[in-house]
């Protein structure tokens, strides 16, 4: 132990092998606790549901070779993606330009209140830093009212659905574009301002004392340094405004401006009972965008979460 | 004769501040010129939409719940009582209803047991896992990813895996229930255990999340305090229960202040684990309570109320945290 340098040896706390041993079996043991429900429902979701018998739904369909798991089929997939097909378009419909909007006022916002730096600034920003933590239920009622008997949003896209590819129910997902912009600005906002502290301010300085305009520092200085963080943050943002139900289930309410997350909540359960593989393909398929930004960016998800 | 404009310039203009540096800020000159003008373009549009969205709403929420809106139609804001929190509190039978409402203490309750239930495993949990993956283990990386797996999935999602693992006949909870001689046990429709399963996947999402911050807590005590802990012949178990779990205090409230505000926010969950708004009276938390009574019955209303307490409950959690990361300059 001694003879060991730095952090590895000073803070480990199992000095022999069979620590070690123990070590590593009781971290695998955790990664089996939190991959099990996924695996699960991975292995049901490509059984026939007429050869599903709930036996091992922790086991791949090898029937014949392992009586009593069911054989393989996509059909659950195919019947997932009838389901949420809808759905899964409205939601990129919805997800794309609010996690975009949300992300450059956020950037901006932090800019405003951060590298240009002004007298009273703070007490705006702790406004901003309180909106994360707001449980929606607050606003739920109001904002329902808002879209329904306030904005006329439905009149101005009646004459709209005139154009290709805009169908009048549209109205809803703008109404939610613009209600997930507004509460996903906070943390938007603090992420960036998080970043902008860090940034040394001689850069900034010397902008200014050459004369440059609030504007052009943005866009010459600050924009261009802030490009890993929109990274972090337009994948918290997809994540959060891709899974989100509440606000879908108060301003959309049903129709066909209903988001995945609305889909999902019904699908695969009929008269006849539940159909588990349908049910699992469709959890997954609606996971899938945020489970493969996951699994691609991890890193930059953990920074936003972290933050 | 002098120009009345340049003589409100030159009143405004007086806001000249000396820096650090010796130097004076450029903020000389007219009101426009100050930096808090000049950046409005772009602090000020995402301030106007949070003003009106967020904060904006929450007044409107408060003026409403003073109200008797009920129902289709609009609010009527000229008749403004406190009716509904004594309903909420006392319950009884509303002057805009026939029927008797119930009080909100089952669902405080809950929402208050899910809370601490939920937010000291996952911390627990959580920090257990940080010590561990900070015993410079091999794979680190995979092994964070995958704790942290669950967090990216919506409630929604883990909601419809949790139900087919809680399944009595062909879930993996009662299969191992049952190989080691229990049950099959009803868990998701059982009122006794409701709740403690509901907890479960949720800690289950979101315990990797506080693993995640306690191992940045760890990562930042510097390395001579564990050696100097050892230098002392502290065990490894004293090291850490004196020396350094005191000094994640930092991590700790900020894990906590986000885990109470996502297990508010559990109302997705319930949603989709018991498909709809009625989880019934054992798992009934304020925020389904408050959906329900506005989205469901129709108790616009009745519904604010309950949001404004909500909301009253998540501040007093929220605003000593925002106040004291204030005074110490980390905001």
């Amino acid at each position: 132990m001694s003879t060991e340098t730095g952090r590895a040896g000073e803070r480990s706390l199992f000095g022999h092998s069979l620590r070690r041993i123990v070590l590593y079996g009781i971290l695998v043991g955790m990664g089996a606790f939190y991959l099990i429900p996924i695996e699960t429902g991975l292995m049901t979701s490509i059984i026939s549901p007429e050869t599903y018998t709930g036996n091992f739904p922790y086991l791949p369909p090898l029937e014949p070779l392992v009586p009593g798991t069911g054989e393989f089929s996509l059909e659950p997939w195919q019947g997932a993606l009838d389901g949420l097909g809808q759905g899964l378009v409205n939601s990129v419909i919805l997800v794309v330009p609010a996690t975009i909007l949300s992300g450059l006022l956020g950037s901006m916002a932090a800019f405003g209140l951060t590298t240009i730096d002004w007298r009273g600034q703070i007490g705006i920003y702790i406004l901003f830093v309180a909106g994360i933590f707001i449980p929606y239920q607050a606003v739920l009622v109001p904002l329902t009212q808002f879209w329904y008997n306030i904005v006329p949003l439905q009149e101005v896209f009646q004459p709209l659905a005139a154009l290709p590819f805009v169908e009048t129910y549209h109205w809803k997902l703008v109404a939610l574009i613009v209600t997930h912009t507004a509460y996903g600005l906070p943390i938007c906002t603090l992420l960036f301002r998080a970043h902008y502290k860090k940034l040394s301010d001689e850069m900034v300085e010397a902008a200014q004392l050459d004369g440059a305009s609030v504007a052009t520092i943005y866009r010459r200085i600050i924009l261009p340094l802030s490009i890993p963080m929109f990274a972090v943050v337009f994948i918290y943002q997809f994540t959060q405004i891709w899974n989100d139900l509440l606000f879908a289930l108060t301003i959309i309410q049903f129709g066909d401006a209903a988001v995945v997350t609305q889909d999902l909540v019904g699908i695969g359960v009929s008269q006849a009972g539940t159909n588990f593989p349908l049910r699992m393909a469709a959890a997954l398929l609606a996971a899938l965008p945020t489970l493969l930004v996951y699994i691609f960016f991890g890193d930059k998800f953990a920074k936003g979460v972290a933050a | 004769m002098r120009n009345p404009l340049t003589v409100l310039r030159r009143r405004l203009s007086e806001h000249r501040e000396l820096r650090a540096d010796g130097g004076t800020t450029s903020q000389a000159g007219s009101i426009l010129d100050r930096d808090s003008v000049r950046s409005a373009p772009f602090w000020l549009p995402p301030f106007l939409l949070i003003g009106l969205f967020i904060y904006g709403a929450i007044i409107w929420n408060i003026v409403l719940s003073l109200t008797n809106f009920q129902g289709l139609g609009s609010p009527d804001y000229s008749a403004l009582d406190l009716e509904n929190y004594v309903i909420a509190f006392f319950g009884g039978t509303p002057s805009w209803s026939s029927l008797t409402v119930d009080p909100i203490w089952n669902a405080a309750w809950n929402t208050v047991v899910l809370m601490v239930a939920f937010s000291v495993v996952c911390l627990a949990v959580g920090l257990v896992m940080a010590i561990l993956v900070d015993q410079e283990i091999r794979f680190e990386n995979t092994f964070r990813t995958i704790y942290l797996l669950p967090m990216s999935l919506s409630f929604v999602v883990t909601a419809k895996f949790w139900l087919y693992m809680y399944n009595v006949e062909t879930g993996l909870v009662n299969l191992f229930l049952g190989a080691v001689g229990v049950g099959p046990v009803e868990i998701v429709q059982n009122p006794d255990i409701k709740l403690a399963a509901v907890a479960f996947a949720l800690i289950w999402q979101f315990s990797g999340y506080a693993m995640i911050v306690y191992l940045a807590g760890l990562r930042a005590i510097p390395t001579s305090h564990f050696e100097a802990a050892r230098v002392d012949g502290a065990s490894t178990l004293r090291m850490y229960w004196r020396v350094i779990i005191p000094q994640l205090r930092t991590a700790t409230v900020s894990a906590l202040v986000v885990l109470t505000v996502f297990s508010l926010k559990a109302f997705d969950f319930l949603f989709s684990m018991y498909g709809g708004y009625q989880p019934g009276p054992s798992a009934d938390i304020l925020a389904t309570r408050m959906v329900r009574e506005a989205y469901s019955n129709g108790n616009w209303a009745y519904g604010s109320a309950i949001a404004v307490i909500l909301f009253v409950m998540a501040l007093a959690i929220v605003a000593p945290y925002i106040y004291t990361q204030y005074q110490r300059g980390e905001l």
